[in-house]
C-alpha cells in the first residue's frame, strides 16, 4: 500500500464533463508512471443512437453508404431497444488522435473504465503492437475514410447506386480473401491518394491490357503456350488481383475494389490480435483503476461498481453450460497477461522450467516486449502457462468426421500441456479458421477463365456458401470461373464450375 | 494533450441512408412481409407501424467460409470428467456443440431477422401497392391535427400557462380567510388601546402589553405567505380532433365459392383503404361487415375475411340487410354512411335488377357514397350492366373493375374529389 490520500475524487452516479477531465487526468499520470506509451486521445461523448451508428458502419467515424451497414444498423438497435443487449461500453479507434467514445448513458465509474480500458489500454496495442504499425497507418486512416466515402458517392452520381452496390457486395464477399498475410501494404496518404488515383486509373486500364496483348502470335507450339501460368505465381490477395488483373473493369471499379480492400487489410491485424488487445486493455484499466484505489482517489462504491463490470466481462463459462461460446477472448487475455506479471514477479519452479526467460524478471519490460512482438497466435504459443491451463481446466477435444465419437486427445496435465497450447495458439491461426484460397491460374490463351484454388487443412471443406461468393467472383472477373480443392494428399478436385452469364440489360 | 469533445448534438441519423439503402434492397421481401401483416391484421389496425421478419439466407452476405466436415480439434474450458484418451458422444456435453462454431461463420441459424418498420414506412409500402399518387399519401398518412381549445383552469402546469389574475384572486382569498381570525382580534385589540389611551399613560403595563399584542397579531398577519403553491392556476388547453363527426362504413362482401382468397385479399385492401380514408375525416368510424351468398349476415372482421362459403349468390339479401341496418341504427342526421361493395360479380339473373331498384331507391338517397367493386379478370357480369345504369343519376355512386391491386385507386380519387373539394 502506497501512501493514502485523505480525499478521494468525488464518485457520483452523474458524470460531469469536469469530472471526466479530472480522472482522466489521474488516468494518465499513472499510465504513464506504468510506461504506457500512447497516441493523443480524443475522448468523443455521444448518445446511444450515435452509438449505434458507429456500430453499424463498422465502429469508424466516417465510412460509405451500404444497406449492410444498415442490415447491421437494425438489428442492433432491435437488440438494444428491448435490452436484450447492453450496447458494448466502448469504440475505440486506431487512428492518430486516438478516437475514444464515452457513451452519455453511462455512470461516471464506467466512463473511468472506458478511459483506462480504450484511451490508454487499446491506445497503447495500436501504437505498440507490430502488426499495427507494419499494417495500418493511425496518421491517415480518417483521411482515407473520407476520401473512400466521398469517393463512392461521387461513383454514385456518375453510375448509379445499383451499380456501386452490386460493385461493393461483391468486392465485401471477397473482404476476407482481400488481405495481404505477408507483405507490408503501402502507406496510406489521403493527398498521395488523391494525386495519384487518375494517374493510376489511366496507367492500371494499360496495363490490364497486357492480358490481351499476351494472345499467342500464330507461329507459337501449343506445348510452349501450355507452360505459360499466369499469375506465375499464386496470388492470395483476390482482390488485389481484381483490381491490377480483372479484364472487363472500369477504371472506377478498380478504385472501388482498391478501397475495399485497404479497409480490410486496415481490419486485419484487429482480427488477429483480440486476445492480446482485449487483454490488454482490461488488464490495463484493471491495473490503472486499482493503483488509483491505493492512493485513496477512488471511493469504495466506485470500486464496487468498477469491479461488478469487470467481473462481468472476464468470466468464462465452462463447456457444459447453455450459454458457453467458444473461450472469452477477454477472460483468457486478461488472464494471460496477469499470468505473466506473476511470473516475473513471483515464479514458481514451475514457472522456471517452462518460462527461463522471465521468470523473476521485470515484467514491465517483459509487457512491452510481449505486447509488440505477438499476434494472437504466438502469443498463446509463448506464454500461456500451464498454471493458467489448471485454472481453466482446459482440455482438448479432436472432432473427426470420420469417427464415431469425439476423442479427448489432452487434458491439463504434464502430458496435455504441451499439446493444448499448440491446439489452442491454431485455433487462432487466421490460416486454420479461414479457408486458404488463391488465384491460380488465368486461362489466357483459351476462355480466360480464372482458377481459385483451396488448400484444404485437415479435410476442413469450404462452407456452402461457396456458391455465392463465386458468383460475386464471376461478376467482378467477367469470365467463367473454376474453383477447386487441393488435399492434403496433393490431389486436385474441382468443386465447382461456373459458367459467367452477362448480366442483362435492365428493362426500362 | 487530451482533447474531450461533446458530439451528442451532431447529427443524429447518420445510419438513415444506409436503413433506406436496405429497404430499397430487400423491397421485395419487406413488401411481402408487409402484404402478410395486412391479411393478419384488423381493417382498424392497418395504421401502426409492423415488425417484420426476412429469412436470414436472403440478406445473408457470404463469404467464403470453413464448413463443419472434416477434423477439428477444438480447446474448451471447464473440463469437469474427461482424462486424454477418452473417447464420448456427440455432442460435446450434450448442449449442442456450440464450441465448434466459433470456426464455422456460415451463419446456419435458421433464425429470422426481424425489424421494426414505423408506421411511417409501413404505409409507404401498403400505398405503393395501390399505386396512390403522392398527394393522397401524404393527406393519408398524415396525423390528424388538432386544435388547442381552452378548457378552463387547473391547478397544475407549465409556467408559460399561468394565469395571474386567477391565481392572485386565488391568494387573496387565501390570505382574507387565514388573516381574518386575526385581523378580528387586532381590531379588537386597536379599540382598546384607544380607550385606554384616553385613560391611562402611555406607560403604563396595560397599555404596553396591548401594543405587544397589537405587534404579535399584526407579525402573524404579515407572516401569511403572499402567493402560495396552492394559489396557482394555470390556463388549461385540451387538444380537439378536427375531424368532429361520425362515420358508419359498411362492408359488403359476397362470399360465394366463387370468391376466392386472392379476391378476397384484393377486397379487404379495398376496405382498408377506405377506413384510413375515413378516419382522416371522421373522429369515430363505426364498420358494419355484411357478407352474403344467397343469404346475408352481418358478422365481425375475423368472419367476414376467413369463413368460406358456397353456393349461390344473391346479391340483395345484403342489400336488404344494410337497408334494414341502417334504418335502425344509424340515422341520417347523425352518421354520415359509407358503403362499399365487393364481389366477383356473378349475381343470379333475375336478382340484379332488384339490386339496382334497392340501391337507387333505398340506399343511395342516404348515403355519402357508395362504392362498389367488381373483382374480376374477365367479362362484365349482370350486375355490373345493371349497376351502369344508375351511374349518370346518381353522384354519389362510384363503381371500378379491379383486376390488379392498383386499380383501386381509381375508385377512391372519385371519392377524394368530392370530399375534399
Amino acid at each position: 500500500m502506497k501512501k493514502r490520500r485523505s480525499k478521494p475524487l468525488p464518485a457520483p452516479a452523474e458524470w460531469t464533463f469536469e469530472l471526466i477531465d479530472e480522472y482522466q487526468r489521474e488516468i494518465a499520470r499513472v499510465a504513464e508512471s506504468f510506461g504506457l506509451d500512447t497516441y493523443p486521445n480524443q475522448i468523443e461523448v455521444i448518445t446511444s443512437e450515435q452509438m449505434m451508428d458507429a456500430y453499424a458502419s463498422v465502429g469508424m467515424p466516417v465510412n460509405y453508404h451500404h444497406w449492410s451497414f444498415g442490415k447491421h444498423f437494425l438489428s442492433t438497435e432491435k437488440g438494444y431497444r428491448r435490452g436484450q443487449m447492453g450496447l458494448a461500453y466502448e469504440i475505440v479507434i486506431n487512428s492518430n488522435p486516438c478516437i475514444a467514445y464515452l457513451m452519455e448513458e453511462n455512470t461516471m465509474t464506467m466512463q473511468a473504465l472506458v478511459i483506462a480500458h480504450a484511451a490508454y489500454g487499446h491506445n497503447s496495442f495500436f501504437k505498440g503492437n507490430y502488426l499495427f504499425r507494419t499494417w495500418t497507418n493511425a496518421d491517415a486512416i480518417v483521411d482515407y475514410l473520407i476520401f473512400a466515402r466521398s469517393y463512392i458517392s461521387q461513383c454514385e452520381e456518375r453510375y448509379g447506386e445499383e451499380e456501386v452496390e452490386l460493385l461493393l457486395d461483391s468486392c465485401h464477399a471477397l473482404m476476407n480473401v482481400g488481405v495481404d498475410r505477408y507483405k507490408r501494404p503501402p502507406k496510406l496518404s489521403l493527398e498521395k491518394e488523391q494525386l495519384r488515383q487518375h494517374e493510376r486509373e489511366e496507367y492500371l486500364q494499360s496495363q490490364v491490357n497486357d492480358l490481351w496483348r499476351t494472345l499467342p502470335a500464330h507461329d507459337v507450339r501449343p506445348s510452349e503456350v501450355q507452360a505459360v501460368r499466369f499469375p506465375p505465381e499464386p496470388e492470395e490477395n483476390v482482390l488485389y488481383f481484381f483490381e491490377k488483373h480483372a479484364p472487363l473493369l472500369e477504371p472506377w471499379q478498380r478504385e472501388v475494389v482498391r478501397i475495399v480492400r485497404k479497409i480490410a487489410q486496415y481490419f486485419f491485424p484487429q482480427r488477429q490480435t483480440q486476445v492480446m488487445n482485449e487483454g490488454w486493455a482490461t488488464f490495463w484499466h484493471y491495473t490503472l483503476l486499482n493503483t488509483l484505489y491505493d492512493e485513496g482517489l477512488l471511493t469504495d462504491s466506485f470500486m464496487m461498481e468498477f469491479l461488478h463490470s469487470h467481473t462481468n466481462v472476464v468470466m468464462q463459462p465452462p463447456y457444459n453450460v447453455p450459454w458457453y461460446s467458444g473461450i472469452n477472448p477477454y477472460a483468457l487475455g486478461f488472464a494471460m497477461w496477469t499470468d505473466i506479471r506473476r511470473i516475473c514477479e513471483h515464479p514458481t519452479d514451475e514457472d522456471r522450467q517452462w518460462f527461463p526467460d522471465i521468470a523473476g524478471g521485470n515484467w514491465c519490460e517483459v509487457f512491452d516486449f510481449a505486447m509488440r512482438s505477438f499476434k494472437d497466435e504466438s502469443f498463446i504459443a509463448q506464454f500461456l502457462s500451464p498454471k493458467l491451463m489448471r485454472d481453466f481446466k482446459l482440455f482438448a477435444v479432436l472432432d473427426d468426421d470420420r469417427k464415431q465419437k469425439l476423442h479427448i486427445s489432452a487434458i491439463h496435465d504434464e502430458a496435455g500441456y504441451k499439446l493444448i497450447r499448440q491446439k489452442l495458439s491454431d485455433q487462432y491461426n487466421i490460416g486454420s479458421r479461414e479457408p486458404s484460397i488463391q488465384v491460380w491460374n488465368v486461362d489466357l490463351r483459351g476462355d480466360r477463365s480464372l482458377t481459385l484454388r483451396h488448400h484444404a487443412y485437415h479435410r476442413r471443406p469450404i462452407g456452402e456458401s461457396m456458391d455465392e461468393v463465386l458468383r460475386h467472383v464471376a461478376r467482378l472477373w467477367g469470365f467463367n470461373v473454376r474453383l477447386e480443392t487441393q488435399h492434403e494428399d496433393g490431389h486436385v478436385e474441382t468443386l465447382r464450375e461456373l459458367r459467367f452469364e452477362r448480366r442483362q440489360p435492365r428493362t426500362p | 494533450m487530451v482533447r474531450i469533445i461533446d458530439r451528442r448534438f451532431d447529427s443524429k441519423n447518420k445510419s438513415a441512408v444506409n436503413r433506406q439503402r436496405f429497404f430499397r434492397r430487400f423491397k421485395q421481401q419487406i413488401r411481402k412481409a408487409v402484404a402478410d401483416a395486412i391479411d393478419g391484421r384488423s381493417i382498424r389496425d392497418v395504421d401502426n407501424g409492423e415488425s417484420v421478419s426476412i429469412p436470414t439466407k436472403d440478406i445473408s452476405e457470404p463469404q467464403f467460409g470453413l464448413g463443419r466436415s472434416g477434423e477439428w480439434e477444438t480447446v474448451f474450458s471447464g473440463n469437469d470428467q474427461f482424462a486424454a484418451g477418452d473417447e464420448v458422444d456427440r455432442p460435446l456435453g450434450g448442449a449442442g456443440g456450440s464450441g465448434k462454431g466459433k470456426a464455422s461463420n456460415e451463419g446456419e441459424s435458421t433464425d429470422d431477422f426481424v425489424f421494426q418498420l414505423s408506421r411511417e414506412e409501413f404505409l409507404d409500402v401498403f400505398f405503393d401497392d395501390l399505386a396512390l399518387p403522392n398527394l393522397v399519401k401524404t393527406q393519408l398518412a398524415a396525423i390528424p391535427e388538432y386544435k388547442l381549445q381552452r378548457a378552463g383552469f387547473t391547478s397544475s402546469g407549465t409556467p408559460a400557462n399561468i394565469n395571474i389574475v386567477r391565481s392572485l384572486r386565488g391568494a387573496l382569498g387565501r390570505r382574507l380567510a387565514l388573516g381574518s381570525p386575526f385581523a378580528a382580534e387586532l381590531r379588537d385589540a386597536r379599540e382598546r388601546l384607544e380607550q385606554l389611551r384616553l385613560e391611562r399613560a402611555e406607560t403604563d403595563p396595560e397599555v404596553e402589553q396591548l401594543l405587544e399584542e397589537i405587534a404579535r397579531l399584526r407579525a402573524k398577519i404579515e407572516g401569511i405567505p403572499f402567493i402560495d403553491k396552492v394559489d396557482l392556476r394555470y390556463n388549461n388547453r385540451i387538444r380537439i380532433p378536427k375531424p368532429s363527426t361520425r362515420a358508419v362504413m359498411f362492408c359488403v362482401m359476397d362470399v360465394s365459392g366463387s370468391m376466392d382468397e386472392d379476391k378476397k385479399a384484393t377486397a379487404k385492401r379495398f376496405f382498408m383503404l377506405l377506413y384510413l380514408f375515413l378516419t382522416r375525416n371522421y373522429e369515430k368510424i363505426e364498420v358494419v361487415f355484411i357478407r352474403h351468398h344467397t343469404v346475408a349476415k352481418e358478422v365481425d372482421e375475423e368472419d367476414f375475411f376467413h369463413s368460406r362459403e358456397s353456393g349461390g349468390t344473391v346479391v340483395s339479401s345484403a342489400l336488404e340487410l344494410m337497408k334494414d341496418i341502417i334504418q335502425e341504427r344509424y340515422a341520417t342526421s347523425l352518421w354520415n354512411i359509407y358503403g362499399a361493395q365487393a364481389s366477383d360479380g356473378d349475381n343470379w339473373e333475375n336478382d340484379s335488377p332488384h339490386c339496382r331498384e334497392l340501391l337507387a331507391d333505398n340506399i343511395l338517397p342516404f348515403v355519402q357514397h357508395f362504392a362498389y367493386i367488381e373483382i374480376t379478370p374477365g367479362e362484365p357480369q349482370n350486375l355490373w350492366r345493371e349497376y351502369e345504369k344508375l351511374q349518370g343519376s346518381h353522384g354519389n355512386f362510384a363503381m371500378q373493375r379491379i383486376e390488379s391491386l392498383a386499380n383501386i385507386y381509381p375508385v377512391f380519387r372519385e371519392l377524394f374529389k368530392k370530399t375534399t373539394a
